[in-house]
């Protein structure tokens, strides 16, 4: 007597959110059944792998990641080699220097290069902030009129700035609304609820629940998406229906297992080698636990990333 | 699946003799159902119809206990799907492969290499603990027993994978005492291996096509007796592999069919095909999603100390916080002068706290307090991080004997002991810190320029 499964499909699904335009554009989104549990039914849109850049350019990057840009001399030109990588869906340019503890750059001066990333790659693209809230609010409000029409991911509306945030990229621009929330299930269900009733189309959201490096507290991160899923499957819970982007490189390159020097750290051995396995060792977990994007920063993890992704589904 | 009272009642003397100290056979059908009394406090209850209810109350997956003396570990017996359901009993157990088609320098090498991953996270030895040796039939069986035994030598439990029943019975009788796993049943050759298997006293690995042949396998190993199983996913395709890991585990747990419920084994390198990376992934991939064993090609630090934090994160349980060591902490080449800095005990707030301090790139001695494992303003609610604590712990650790800093930072959130703490801790130079974390890196410095 053979083995009878018992289909685990749902009546509910999550929200299919398209992101970019034209040829190049990506679904994200739109399962009816847990991540990657392709025997229960097909799932409608693999996971995208996206590649993060930062306005600081190539001074801001690892020298294990320094090589693969090599030859470039500005912002736009990592932009344009950080498209052509195996295994990239979408681009993320993270606008860091805006942060006013860290470089405090103006408004001005990073919308206007945001621009010229823009016009130089058609890929699908996701802004993300510098973290600080009110600074976050000015430069995404203006990032949301500067990409009009290219219907990119906003990263991210927050508790403290998505009616700014939320207005801009939702109302005015027409753009996708990042909705971001500290790894708890009932912080993420009120940021949405809040952004709806804002008048957000739920259908231009996605989210980010929040992440870690694993290690370190990972164990929230697994079990609120986990819930977040539960919730918008089983319970049809339409505010917890949108997509879940995790930008995984932020976090995963600023621990110690990943930055520390060989010198340093001699047991350890190769850095490079510890910072891509833990670039991709997090994005595996997440993406099994129900994240439908992940960011990412390494070339090499993008592509064992996005290699993985089309085994599993 | 937990029986119902009546059922039990149906199973049950009926004297209502009150030697067990219920009232009536019914009452105490009902606690036991409860899991508030053992049916072995009655007297009368006859052997077979306890079987019957030990049979139906038995956990959903079965417990699987491998290696021997210091090193027995259990796996399986887990009762949810979902971390947040309740704590995840078994964590996932790594092993390196060896093949016996290797050449012996390769092998030497690798065998040289397992010892080289051994550190200590938060309180918990991090270490390969297992090796799968992988019999080829065409380097002969000579080779395999050899190998076996070098293998042996580093005192892991082992993993025999071999479907030669011959073979398995020789590898056997060198390791059967260390209670290795014997993952060599198929389809074909499952009675002979089962024999083998038993008679040695080991677990058995069942292998198969497919779901369905892995099923049936299994079920008739059960029939015959055997129960000691572990089941290894295959390695016929990454999508196939995670279907039966996924399906097996959520069959047993939430269908209640037993005969999915053992421990498996997922050979991720043998499945990632060389790809290293690859393999990283999948190794992380069945940690999260119901690998009991998983098989790598090699583990290096590369590997291992995402794959360990992850698998510490993932078998908490999810009531009790993660505590690290209370103590002193000294950061970049500090010394007895350098700057103090205090938090809580909390391993998340340990971890984001001595990050953030390491890369500020200044010398100083982070001091841990006993907050019972609770993150900064909940230990502060609780009355168990307050001046009073602090300057306790000082005194209890001789802090001011063992460092010559007078200056302390405190978290910004519990700025309001800055005061008491001046009071308690005379001499010393209390300094808030900023609310968070990410901001620590300027102030330190700052603070220090």
């Amino acid at each position: 007597m053979p083995f009878t499964a018992k289909s685990g499909k749902f009546n509910a699904k999550i929200n299919a959110v398209e992101v970019g335009t034209g040829d190049k554009k990506i679904t994200i989104g739109g399962e009816n059944v847990l991540p990657f549990y392709t025997f229960d039914d097909a799932i409608a849109n693999a996971p995208k792998v996206g590649i993060e850049i930062t306005d600081g350019g190539l001074d801001n990057e690892p020298d294990c990641i320094k090589k693969y840009y090599e030859g470039c001399t500005s912002v736009v030109d990592m932009a344009k080699k950080a498209a052509s990588f195996e295994g990239v869906d979408f681009l993320s340019i993270r606008l860091e220097g805006g942060d006013p503890n860290g470089q405090n750059k103006s408004t001005e001066e990073l919308i206007a290069l945001l621009k010229e990333v823009a016009e130089a790659v058609d890929l699908p693209l996701a802004v993300c902030g510098c973290k600080n809230v009110e600074k976050d609010a000015e430069l995404l409000d203006k990032a949301s009129q500067a990409l009009e029409g290219r219907n990119a991911m906003i990263m991210a509306a927050k508790e403290d700035n998505y009616k700014t945030i939320g207005a801009s990229a939702g109302l005015a621009y027409k753009q996708i609304v990042g909705a971001e929330s500290a790894v708890d299930i009932n912080l993420a269900k009120q940021l949405n609820v809040l952004l709806t009733q804002l008048g957000v189309n739920g259908q231009s959201v996605v989210m980010n629940v929040g992440t870690a490096t694993a290690g370190y507290g990972f164990e929230y991160v697994v079990s609120t998406m986990d819930r977040v899923k539960a919730a918008a499957l089983s319970q049809s819970d339409a505010t917890l229906q949108m997509p879940i982007v995790t930008p995984v490189a932020s976090e995963v390159w600023a621990v110690k297992e990943s930055v520390a020097s060989e010198a340093d750290m001699p047991e350890w051995g190769d850095q490079e080698e510890r910072g891509i396995d833990m670039e991709i060792e997090t994005a595996a977990a997440v993406l099994v636990s129900g994240s439908n994007a992940v960011i990412l920063r390494h070339p090499e993890s993008v592509k064992a990333i996005s290699k993985m992704i089309k085994e599993l589904v | 699946m937990a029986l119902k009272g009546l059922d039990i009642f149906k199973l049950s003397p009926k004297k209502n003799c009150k030697e067990c100290g219920s009232p009536t056979c019914m009452a105490f059908s009902m606690k036991v159902a409860q899991g508030a009394v053992s049916v072995d406090a009655c007297p009368y209850f006859s052997e077979d119809a306890k079987a019957a209810l030990n049979e139906a109350t038995a956990p959903p997956m079965k417990t699987i206990k491998v290696g021997a003396g210091d090193k027995e570990m259990s796996l399986g017996g887990e009762t949810v799907l979902f971390r947040h359901e309740k704590t995840y009993v078994s964590k996932t157990r790594y092993a390196v492969a060896i093949c016996s088609c290797m050449d012996d320098a390769e092998i030497d090498a690798k065998l040289a290499a397992i010892p080289k991953v051994d550190y200590e996270r938060i309180g918990e030895r991090m270490f390969v603990e297992m090796i799968y040796l992988n019999y080829a039939p065409s380097a002969g069986a000579e080779k395999y027993l050899e190998v076996v035994k070098k293998a042996a030598a580093l005192d892991r439990v082992l993993v025999l994978g071999c479907t030669d029943v011959e073979v398995a019975k020789q590898a056997l009788e060198l390791v059967k005492d260390s209670k290795p796993i014997l993952n060599g049943a198929t389809p074909e050759n499952y009675a002979e291996m089962s024999a083998v298997a038993t008679a040695a006293g080991v677990a058995l690995g069942v292998r198969g096509a497919d779901i369905n042949e892995i099923y049936d396998t299994v079920a008739a190993l059960e029939k015959a007796g055997n129960k000691n199983l572990l089941i290894d996913v295959g390695v016929n395709s990454i999508k196939d592999a995670f279907a039966t890991a996924v399906q097996l585990r959520r069959a047993a747990i939430k269908d209640n069919d037993r005969t999915c419920g053992y421990p498996s084994i997922v050979r991720v390198g043998g499945l990632a095909q060389g790809d290293k990376h690859l393999q990283a992934a999948l190794a992380s991939v069945f940690t999260m999603k119901y690998g009991s064993i998983v098989v790598l090609d090699q583990m290096t630090y590369a590997e291992a100390l995402p794959l360990y934090g992850l698998r510490q994160n993932i078998f908490t349980d999810p009531q009790k916080p993660m505590k690290v060591e209370p103590g002193i902490y000294p950061l970049n080449g500090a010394d007895e002068n350098s700057i103090c800095v205090t938090t809580v005990d909390f391993a998340l707030t340990y971890f984001v706290v001595s990050g953030e301090l390491e890369r500020s790139g200044v010398p100083l001695n982070l001091i841990i307090n006993d907050a019972g494992g609770l993150s900064v303003l909940t230990s502060w609610a609780a009355g168990k991080f307050s001046a009073g604590t602090i300057s306790k712990f000082f005194a209890e650790h001789d802090i001011e004997g063992k460092l010559k800093s007078r200056k302390l930072v405190i978290p910004g959130k519990v700025a309001v002991l800055k005061g008491e703490l001046e009071a308690k801790l005379p001499g010393w130079e209390i300094i808030i810190a900023p609310n968070e974390a990410v901001q620590l890196v300027k102030f330190m410095k700052d603070l220090t320029a």
